[in-house]
């Protein structure tokens, strides 16, 4: 596993790739600390990290897009199949060699705190947990762009999926807002994502009746539920969408608080990741 | 030892390999021979573990691939189609990252990336950049990393394509060296190739075994037939009949010779012996009164087994029900026999030329 981590990480340094994602990021940091801390003279931190965490819309998919759609089209995904180590352990050394890249922005943006020491009273512990929510955040994209990355072939599709996926995971929190809440609403939500999971199950299996089945199956426990008690649905819609808004976790973060519970929600999202990672890769060989 | 059993992979309704069965012995080098889209590819990388089969099994000294992977492929180096090379790594960079891969000892890694950098011949490009490395050279730093660690089997799938004409004598002189040390198998749709290189030969089409023996055995099959075009002027029934009057000879076609003056033929005349038919035909041909104009002989090569082999098989597919002459009746056990006893040194596969000259005369007839 120690050879797959070093040979990633190198790798984003002996192209463009790592240089362009740590330049940005570390661009825009300076640009909002440079306005907010150092011409506005707020002393948190904190402010800069909410207002660029919109960067990781388009450095995560410049950092993830090659990760493996590359391989895949070099076809050195042979090596390895072909080398004597399970498939999982290439996907998390190639996962944790990203984060240590993403890891080497946050470590840079550990001393702007410290730099404002010397203007007077900073919460450094405070700035100090903002960017640790923002490392998680940082961490749980990653993982989401080494999966859309692990679909395709190419880098530019790859990119843009996870541009999109992130742009909609960035909005979600604004959408939900719009959308109503009555129970009615809820169930057809609902029925709009069966189908697209039926959809995808189609895609990944080819057999329709399969695919026809899983939708049937779960559309009629919905309506079974909503005619037994309809109650439930209320605004469920809405709470099942506002579990995808990724970016809305990190405002605890920023006022101040270490919130547990959203550096839960983002280790499990990484897990599910690597996870659907490791089984759409092994998946191309039973193709 | 390689024991692959009832191997077959569908890709959606398409079968590309169907029901095959071989083993592989230590300590020799095979040839995978076939047509493109024979199945060669596909089967290497089920053997590989690069490719789940859809029935079947593959044990690799007694591992199976599929349940015992990580055993298994220490077993293994394999070379794929296209080798898999990083091109923004150098190759020492790329070969020290296989050595480590492949778990090898950190205090040996050093030396293990040297042996094969040798053996292969890339000391002199070691630190320049895969990308900017000529075709040739590529193609060696994949035999590279698959040496790493000295597996037991080495597999290499066409290793000679796109070479020039001496990087592939000298991939081929590697390969052979590979041949002392090593359990070898290459693929390849050149047959030359395969017999200038490999000790044992298994010949692919449609997804299925349709022979396997020993080069020799093979050469010895194949010397067995003679092509020659004889143009005699005289006439050509009684030419015909006087070289037909010679034993194991045949007379393929007989028509006007090109460029030529009036009454003189172009006969196509067959043996299935490896006599020389020369002074016998002359001989005869002379007792008709005619004049031998030029004789040409050609030994029947390895392509034209291969082509009568592989394009039999398609035509054995069509023509499968029941009618079949009796040249075809006497023909099939034996081919069915082979697949069930592939493998073993012992038996005797169809390479015969001679039994298939038994159908051609019959249908010609």
């Amino acid at each position: 596993m120690g050879a797959f981590y070093k040979k990633e990480f190198k790798s984003y340094f002996t192209n463009m790739t790592g240089y362009i994602f740590l330049g940005f990021l570390l661009l825009m940091t300076g640009i909002f600390y440079t306005a907010i801390n150092l011409k506005q003279t707020h002393p948190q931190f904190e402010y800069v990290i909410s207002n660029i965490s919109f960067v990781f819309l388009l450095t995560v998919p410049i950092l993830t897009m090659r990760s493996i759609a590359e391989e895949k089209h070099l076809k050195t995904d042979q090596l390895l199949y072909s080398l004597p180590v399970p498939v999982s352990k290439i996907i998390i050394a190639k996962y944790l060699a990203m984060v240590s890249v993403f890891l080497i922005s946050v470590v840079i943006m550990m001393l702007y705190p410290l730099i404002l020491l010397f203007f007077g009273k900073v919460n450094v512990v405070s700035s100090y947990g903002a960017i640790a929510g923002f490392a998680f955040l940082g961490a749980a994209l990653i993982a989401i762009g080494l999966f859309m990355s692990s679909l395709t072939e190419s880098q530019l599709i790859s990119a843009v999926i996870s541009f999109g996926t992130l742009l909609v995971m960035y909005l979600m929190g604004a959408l939900s807002s719009i959308i109503p809440t009555t129970a009615l609403a809820s169930v057809i939500g609902f029925s709009v994502v069966l189908l697209g999971l039926g959809v995808i199950v189609y895609f990944m299996t080819k057999d329709f009746p399969v695919a026809f089945i899983c939708f049937g199956v779960g559309e009629f426990i919905l309506l079974l539920v909503y005619f037994i008690n309809g109650a439930v649905f209320e605004g469920l819609f809405v709470s099942f969408l506002k579990f995808f808004s990724v970016f809305d976790r990190l405002e605890n973060f920023i006022y101040g608080i270490f919130d547990l519970g959203a550096v839960v929600y983002y280790l499990s999202l990484i897990c599910v990741f690597v996870f659907l990672t490791v089984q759409s890769v092994e998946k191309k060989r039973w193709s | 030892m390689i024991e692959v059993k009832n191997l077959t992979k569908k890709y959606g309704d398409n079968t590309a390999v169907k029901n095959l069965s071989f083993t592989v012995e230590n300590g020799k080098i095979y040839g995978f021979l076939g047509p493109n889209g024979a199945g060669k590819s596909t089967t290497m990388n089920i053997i590989t573990g690069c490719l789940a089969a859809t029935e079947g099994e593959v044990l690799i000294n007694g591992h199976d691939i599929f349940e015992d992977p990580y055993e298994a492929k220490k077993c293994i180096g394999y070379l794929p189609e296209l080798p898999p090379l990083y091109p923004e790594m150098t190759p020492y960079e790329y070969l020290t990252f296989v050595a480590e891969a492949k778990s090898i000892p950190y205090d040996q890694v050093y030396n293990e990336v040297e042996r094969v950098m040798d053996a292969t011949g890339i000391i002199d490009v070691r630190d320049r950049l895969i990308k900017n490395l000529s075709k040739g050279y590529k193609q060696r730093v994949g035999i590279a990393q698959a040496m790493i660690g000295s597996p037991e089997i080495i597999i290499l799938d066409e290793p000679t394509v796109g070479l020039d004409p001496i990087q592939i004598i000298e991939i081929r002189e590697l390969i052979k060296s590979l041949g002392k040390s090593h359990t070898v198998i290459l693929s390849s749709h050149i047959l030359s190739e395969v017999s200038a290189v490999c000790d044992h030969v298994m010949i692919i089409s449609g997804g299925t075994l349709i022979a396997s023996d020993a080069i020799d055995n093979l050469g010895k099959y194949l010397v067995g037939s003679t092509v020659m075009t004889l143009i005699a002027k005289g006439d050509p029934d009684r030419i015909k009949g006087a070289a037909e009057d010679i034993r194991d000879v045949t007379v393929k076609s007989v028509s006007p010779a090109a460029h030529e003056a009036e009454g003189v033929y172009e006969f196509i005349i067959e043996s299935n012996k490896d006599d020389d038919i020369r002074e016998k035909i002359f001989r005869k041909v002379c007792e008709t009164n005619s004049v031998i104009l030029n004789m040409d002989t050609k030994k029947m090569g390895l392509e034209e087994v291969f082509l009568k082999l592989t394009s039999e098989e398609g035509a054995e597919a069509e023509e499968d029900a029941p009618e079949a002459s009796s040249g075809r009746k006497k023909e099939k056990p034996k081919k069915s026999a082979v697949r069930e006893k592939d493998g073993e040194s012992d038996y005797k596969p169809l390479f015969g030329t001679g039994n298939n000259d038994e159908n051609n005369e019959k249908e010609d007839k």
